[in-house]
């Protein structure tokens, strides 16, 4: 597995079964493929699907088929398409139980970031503010660090806040964190990382759970 | 009665300075007989509320490179460099909406409601200028209602009294669209007979549809 993959199935255990689910772009879009036996999801698109399948083998392409990604996807039994007044009606109204998003950032009460970067045009929002509006939980997958190393988890955010609503829980390729009222909880390490490593790499306070654990 | 012209004859009906409501997820569900005849005519100073703005060369994105396009009005615009480049160039001006306040606005505006109060975007740059109202202990921001000159939207199937039946993920903005402009033309791959369709399956009757337009054709369908 891959770091991306190792986020994407620790994500998949916190479904579950019965689980309305919204997954954003990126490592999001990973998730499905790490859903365990006995557990059953509804994957949701905004662009309007509830039950969306598997990505089609090549050769086998719907083009009116696709996700909030714009990329050709397949739907399963018991699927339903419709508007997109209703499919967001869906999203801010409270119907989905989890959305999972990828971040730019997230400080250290658990706000975070994820659709403009100052001094460059804001031309893009999407369906972001409203997930984070909505959407019952929030789980925020993203790697540790930028691609320079920096800090993804900050004492402030740099980049202007998607939402004041916070997120539930953080997965990142080194650690898993609780959102609680009091800040970010350290509760997983994985394997190959080590608490050193994580303190090293995260800029906002954070608490460890007196029961810390190593995850895989 | 017929709804069904041809595609120029549809096309003459938009008017430089209009507001356009075009359908479409990406390119998904977008009327692209109706735009690419759009790239011929003499058109200019358009504002298009559409989620996004094609995409590089295509659909709404080839309108942008002739500047037929003054404003946009949508939720995403980022996946079109030649958006970005305009907008850069000031050639483009852009009111960007999160995409369900969007989509609301245009169901609103089909609905005879002139604005709502909506959380998404509370607390974020995007509540600058808005109107706040504190409901039950939380904060919303005021929305009004969007309405357009012209709606140009995409559907699979019509019959001749324009009820319209969409295909799959392709139907997305438009059954909404179809409600929030005076005029309302909707490009179709085919038309059926009347007892074709079940009253149950019709997504949008036909009372909002002006015109129908078949996708590539000449009009003489059915």
């Amino acid at each position: 597995m891959n770091h991306k993959q190792r986020i994407a199935s620790r994500v998949a255990r916190e479904l579950k079964d019965g689980d309305i689910v919204n997954a954003g772009i990126g490592i999001p879009t990973l998730v499905p493929d790490f859903i365990p036996d006995g557990v059953e999801v509804f994957l949701h698109s905004e662009n309007g699907i509830l039950g969306v399948g598997p990505f089609p083998e090549e050769g086998n392409i719907d083009e009116n088929i696709i996700n909030a990604g714009k990329k050709p996807v397949t739907v399963k039994e018991g699927a339903s398409y419709f508007d997109s007044a209703s499919s967001f009606g869906m999203i801010r109204g409270g119907h989905i139980d989890v959305a999972i998003l990828g971040a730019l950032e997230i400080d250290e009460t658990g706000r975070i970031a994820n659709w403009a970067v100052p001094g460059k045009p804001v031309l893009g929002v999407g369906g972001a503010m409203d997930l984070l509006e909505g959407a019952k939980k929030i789980f925020i997958t993203i790697t540790h660090t930028t691609k320079d190393g920096k800090p993804k988890i900050v004492k402030e955010n740099h980049y202007p806040v998607t939402s004041e609503r916070k997120a539930d829980l953080i997965i990142t390729d080194l650690a898993v964190f609780k959102v609680t009222s009091k800040g970010l909880v350290l509760t997983e390490i994985f394997a190959h990382s080590s608490l050193q490593e994580v303190e090293q790499k995260t800029e906002g306070a954070f608490t460890i759970d007196p029961s810390l654990k190593q995850t895989n | 009665m017929t709804k069904i012209i041809d595609i120029e004859k549809a096309v003459s009906l938009i008017k430089s300075g209009d507001t356009l409501m075009v359908g479409g997820f990406g390119l998904v569900g977008c009327p692209l007989s109706l735009l690419e005849k759009m790239e011929e005519a003499d058109l200019k100073h358009l504002t298009v509320i559409s989620n996004n703005l094609g995409e590089p060369g295509k659909g709404l994105g080839k309108l942008v490179l002739q500047k037929k396009v003054k404003k946009g009005i949508g939720s995403y615009f980022t996946s079109n460099p030649d958006v970005v480049n305009a907008y850069q160039q000031n050639e483009l001006e852009i009111d960007l909406m999160p995409q369900g306040t969007l989509a609301e606005s245009i169901r609103a505006g089909g609905a005879g409601i002139g604005g709502f109060y909506v959380k998404t975007g509370a607390g974020t740059k995007m509540s600058e200028g808005k109107e706040v109202r504190e409901i039950k202990g939380e904060t919303y921001l005021f929305q009004e209602a969007l309405q357009a000159d012209v709606a140009l939207i995409k559907a699979k199937k019509a019959d001749r009294y324009g009820n319209l039946v969409y295909l799959k993920s392709a139907r997305n903005f438009n059954p909404v669209m179809a409600t929030a402009a005076s005029l309302v033309i909707a490009e179709v791959d085919e038309i059926v007979e009347p007892d074709d369709l079940s009253p149950e399956e019709i997504v949008t009757p036909h009372l909002y549809v002006d015109y129908l337009v078949v996708r590539g054709g000449d009009g003489n369908e059915s």
